[in-house]
């Protein structure tokens, strides 16, 4: 299991939210847009890759959000949302100048320095792609110290592809490879077409040494894995992140529970064997 | 070994399968090229031959009435296209399209039909191969129909 950060820049009460300005509110998609904070106490809010935070849309409610900016940048906490329901609607109708309400960083970090000396490979689908490019971002900060790195990506339909700058950005690279598929698509979308689970096969990476990072729908996750395995890697090598609604996000309510795990306290993001069984469960 | 020959051989789709085989196989084959927006097949046409892209990009499309064609898949390098040649009444269901310039090898799904009728064992190769590929396009499709990306209502 992923050791987890210690919140040292929290309140001491794990309850009370710090107060945070928006200086950015941007639409990413139809769906999806950006929040980009800064503490009004002027301490950054350290973190680490595939850690989340709770917001606080003042008057609606609170819900947990993976943090999917730069971590060497601490001074702006950045949040990619996908506008869902009640509260996902409130922190998007908050302007620049706002206030929001955020407590944390919680959770589990994706396993980038045990990385180290590994290929990566990060499988990445829909709002998927915002926990996982935190990791991304310190991979390719240190880049030298990791072996070949790829980046697979999959969307709905093309006008649903998050950073596309960045995509653009990446892929010009020469030191990383980036594939990035819609499911649907018509006339006019000239790259691939098919679930991001096909694009693991076009890519070259040695399984022995690949730690794989994988973050979207639970169903994607799975077919995911299995594709990963099929390859050779792993499930030890393989991490995946869940979510579960979640109340205190602190491990005391139970809200996140899923079998033994709290996803909270002992995730978001598990080496697969921890979570393999757990991922089968049915809810009712 | 002949040009052709080579190329199925270092193929992935036909690894570890015998020479003898192979040659059969080869026996079928002919080098082919369509240019960008070139159609491979239509959907209705009769299914003769299956592929093997070498080079480029290929839509698969399914047409609804009065509508844009849907891409439902792309296949590149190193993919196969088609089974329909394999299965009564070898009818295309769909249509494909190269969207860059492609390179493929054809196999000639009558040839090999015929072949695999004389030669079991040969058969038995193939179809194994071809479950294989089948299975695998079954997976993707029942991910792709679940459309987990989409909106919660
Ligand atoms: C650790 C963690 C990290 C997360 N990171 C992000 C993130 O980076 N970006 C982001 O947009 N969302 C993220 N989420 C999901 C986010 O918390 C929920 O979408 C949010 O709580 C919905 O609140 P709401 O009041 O807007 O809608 P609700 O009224 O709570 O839900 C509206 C609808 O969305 C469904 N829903 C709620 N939560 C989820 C979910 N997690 N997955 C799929 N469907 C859901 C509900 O079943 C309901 O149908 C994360 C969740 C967790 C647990
Ligand atoms: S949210 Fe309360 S225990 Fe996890």
């Amino acid at each position: 299991m992923q050791p987890s950060i210690d919140v040292s820049s929290s309140p001491a009460d794990p309850m009370t939210p710090r107060m945070f300005r928006v200086l950015r509110n941007y639409n990413d998609t139809a769906d999806c847009y950006t929040l980009s904070l800064q503490a009004e106490d002027g301490d950054p809010l350290l973190f680490a890759p595939g850690q989340f935070t709770m917001l606080y849309a003042f008057g609606r409610g609170e819900v947990p959000i993976s943090i999917s900016g730069d971590p060497s940048d601490p001074g702006t906490l950045i949040h990619t949302i996908r506008e869902v329901g009640p509260v996902t609607q409130a922190l998007r109708e908050v302007k620049k100048g706002g206030l929001i309400g955020v407590r944390g960083p919680y959770g589990t970090a994706w396993p980038v320095k045990e990385a180290e000396g590994n290929d990566v490979v990060f499988v990445a689908g829909g709002i998927g792609l915002a926990p996982l490019r935190p990791a991304l971002y310190q991979v390719l900060h240190r880049r030298s110290r990791f072996g070949k790195v790829a980046l697979l990506y999959g969307a709905r339909t093309p006008n649903d592809i998050l950073y596309r700058d960045e995509l653009e950005k990446w892929r010009s690279r020469f030191d990383m490879q980036v594939e990035v598929t819609v499911d649907r698509s018509q006339a006019g979308w000239r790259g691939h077409v098919g679930v991001v689970t096909r694009l693991i096969s076009r890519t070259g990476f040695d399984p022995v040494n690949t730690i794989a990072m994988v973050c979207g729908p639970e169903v994607m996750m799975r077919f995911a894995v299995a594709e990963l395995t099929g390859r050779g890697v792993a499930q030890e090598q393989i991490h995946v992140s869940l979510e579960r609604n979640m109340k205190c996000a602190v491990g005391f309510c139970g809200h996140c529970q899923l079998g033994p795990a709290f996803i909270c306290k002992d995730g978001p993001v598990f080496v697969f064997p921890e979570v393999k069984r757990l991922l089968s469960i049915r809810e009712v | 070994m002949d040009t052709l020959q080579r190329i199925l051989t270092s193929h992935p789709f036909f690894e570890g399968m015998w020479a003898d085989h192979l040659q059969i196989i080869t026996g079928c084959a002919t080098n082919v090229r369509f240019e960008e927006g070139d159609y491979i097949f239509r959907q209705g046409e009769e299914a003769n031959h299956f592929y093997l892209i070498r080079q480029g990009k290929v839509t698969k499309e399914i047409s609804p009435p009065q509508s844009e064609p849907l891409i439902v898949q792309t296949l590149e390098e190193g993919d196969i296209l088609g089974w329909s040649w394999l299965v009564p009444p070898y009818q295309w269901r769909y249509d494909a399209r190269a969207l860059t310039m492609t390179r493929a090898i054809a196999l000639d799904g009558a040839c090999l039909r015929n072949k695999c009728e004389h030669d079991r064992e040969l058969g038995y190769e193939l179809l194994k191969r071809f479950s294989l590929t089948v299975s695998r396009t079954l997976d993707a499709t029942i991910l792709q129909l679940m459309d987990v990306y989409a909106a919660i209502d």
